[in-house]
Parts: C-alpha cells; structure tokens; sequence
C-alpha cells in the first residue's frame, strides 16, 4: 500500500472526530461531580472513590469512540465504573447473602421507632426526622450489603431510572427492583438500630 | 376485612417511585386522606430519601477536580 498525502476529505474528517472528541471530553468531565457523588457510597472511603473515579476517566476517554451520542453518557461513565470496582477484587455477588438480614419489619418501621423516641405526643414528621444525624445516616448505608447498596446508590442517591441501574450492573430490572425495596428496608433497619438505643 | 393501613405500607415504595398502576394510586390516595397516621409515615418517607441524598453528598476535591481536567486530549 503507497502512502499519499492526505486529501482534504480526510483532513475534514480529521478535524471533525478531533472536535467530537474535545466535545466528549468537555461533557464527561461536566458530569464529573455526580460521577464522584455515586462512586463514594459505592466504597468505603474518599480515597478510593477517588482511584476509582481517575480510573474510571482514564478508560473513557480512551475508549470514548465506543460512546454513542446521544445516549446517557453519565449512565455509560457509572458502567465503566462499576465494571473497574468489581475488577478491583470485589467479588461479583449473583446471589446475594439475604438470609441473615431480617427486612421483615416493614417500612413503617423506623417511623415507629423513632416516634417512640421523641417525647411530644404525636410529634411532626420533621421533629422525628431529627432523630436522625448526618453520621449515622453515611453509616448505616455503609452497612447496608453492597449487592444492595449498589441499587439503593444508584436509584436512590444518583437518580438513575431502573433501566439505567440495571444497565450499569448489568442485572435484570427485576432485580434492581427486588434489591432496591430490600436495601431501603435494610436501610432503614440499620438506621433504627443506630437512633435506637437497645 | 383488608387492613388498610397495612395495605398502605406495602404500596409505599412503589407509591413514592411511581411505580403504581393509576388504580392503585386511587386506592393509596383515598386512604391517605383519611388516614393520618399513614399519611405521616409517607411523608417521614418522602423527606427521609431527600434526606439520605443529602446527607451522603461529599463534593469532589479541586485536586481529583484537576486530574481529571489533565486527562484532557490538549488542543494543537
């Protein structure tokens, strides 16, 4: 094959895929922040969201051709993720360990628990919201196993749809839906445990 | 007899996320009306998943901030 001097289609073509590119990078790096806020609670501690999340880029922007756009690109950075936490040696759960954890309660639960707390009669709902800090609330979605934290993170904390966490854990929508009620109510028991003395 | 405020318990989730079907929704709101005590607790509900947003949000340090700024493709 001779090489040629390149025509000036390919030089548009060149300068088109360069501008798409710096337009792909500018959007990712805008999501930037909400990529951070999930990729937190998905581990334990600031530095390794940190890792993660620098990894994470790394790897799209070097495969950023396989980005249709168009498509959710914040969904596509938190799959990439994902799929660099479970490559980090955390053991990919296809059943989770539930038979330990006892979600029978209900969800008016920790309601009632914390009511019981507060000493006014039939106290409002943000005096019994009160009971609860800011720590013990980091803490008990800690707890919370992570085949269920993972969903709990992704729905209830960066507002992606079913269908998007499904995606990004590569997991039927059944399931997401089945461990999101679970991990709340586990959530939930965590959090009643943590304000409630015993 | 259904038990309605038990029946509410178990609509709440599905309620909050818009997961319900329109008559169950009808059915869920037509209690809450006349239910204080449900209602209260889908309210707690509501604030309490606001509050779990809240609470959980840690802003990314300015310098993982100028990392990921440095991965950039520069410009020629």
């Amino acid at each position: 094959m001779s090489e040629s001097a390149p025509t000036a289609a390919d030089t548009r073509r060149l300068a088109e895929e360069a501008r798409a590119r710096v337009r792909f990078e500018e959007e990712a790096l805008e999501l930037s922040d909400q990529v951070y806020r999930v990729a937190r609670r998905l581990v334990g501690t600031r530095e390794e969201a940190e890792d993660l999340v620098q990894q994470a880029y790394e790897r799209a922007f070097r495969s950023w051709r396989q980005f249709t756009p168009g498509t959710n690109m914040r969904a596509w950075l938190l799959r990439i993720l994902t799929n660099l936490n479970i490559d980090r040696g955390r053991r990919q759960q296809r059943s989770p360990q539930t038979t330990s954890i006892d979600t029978e309660a209900g969800d008016y639960f920790l309601y009632n628990k914390l009511e019981s707390q507060v000493p006014d009669e039939n106290p409002d709902e943000e005096r019994v919201l009160e009971r609860l800090s800011q720590d013990s609330i980091v803490d008990a979605l800690a707890d919370v196993p992570h085949d269920f934290r993972d969903v709990l993170v992704l729905v209830d904390i960066g507002e992606f749809s079913y269908a998007d966490a499904a995606q990004i854990l590569d997991i039927p929508m059944g399931t997401v839906m089945s461990r999101l009620h679970r991990g709340r109510r586990i959530l939930k028991k965590n959090l009643a445990d943590e304000a409630v003395p015993t | 007899m259904i038990d309605w405020c038990e029946k509410c318990e178990e609509m709440m989730q599905p309620f909050l996320d818009g997961s319900l079907s329109a008559d169950e929704v009808k059915e869920a709101e037509r209690h809450l009306e006349k239910c204080h005590w449900c209602a209260k607790r889908y309210h707690f509900e509501e604030r309490l998943r606001h509050y779990v947003r809240v609470a959980t949000a840690e802003p990314m340090s300015a310098d993982l901030k100028a990392k990921l700024a440095a991965l950039r493709t520069p410009l020629h």
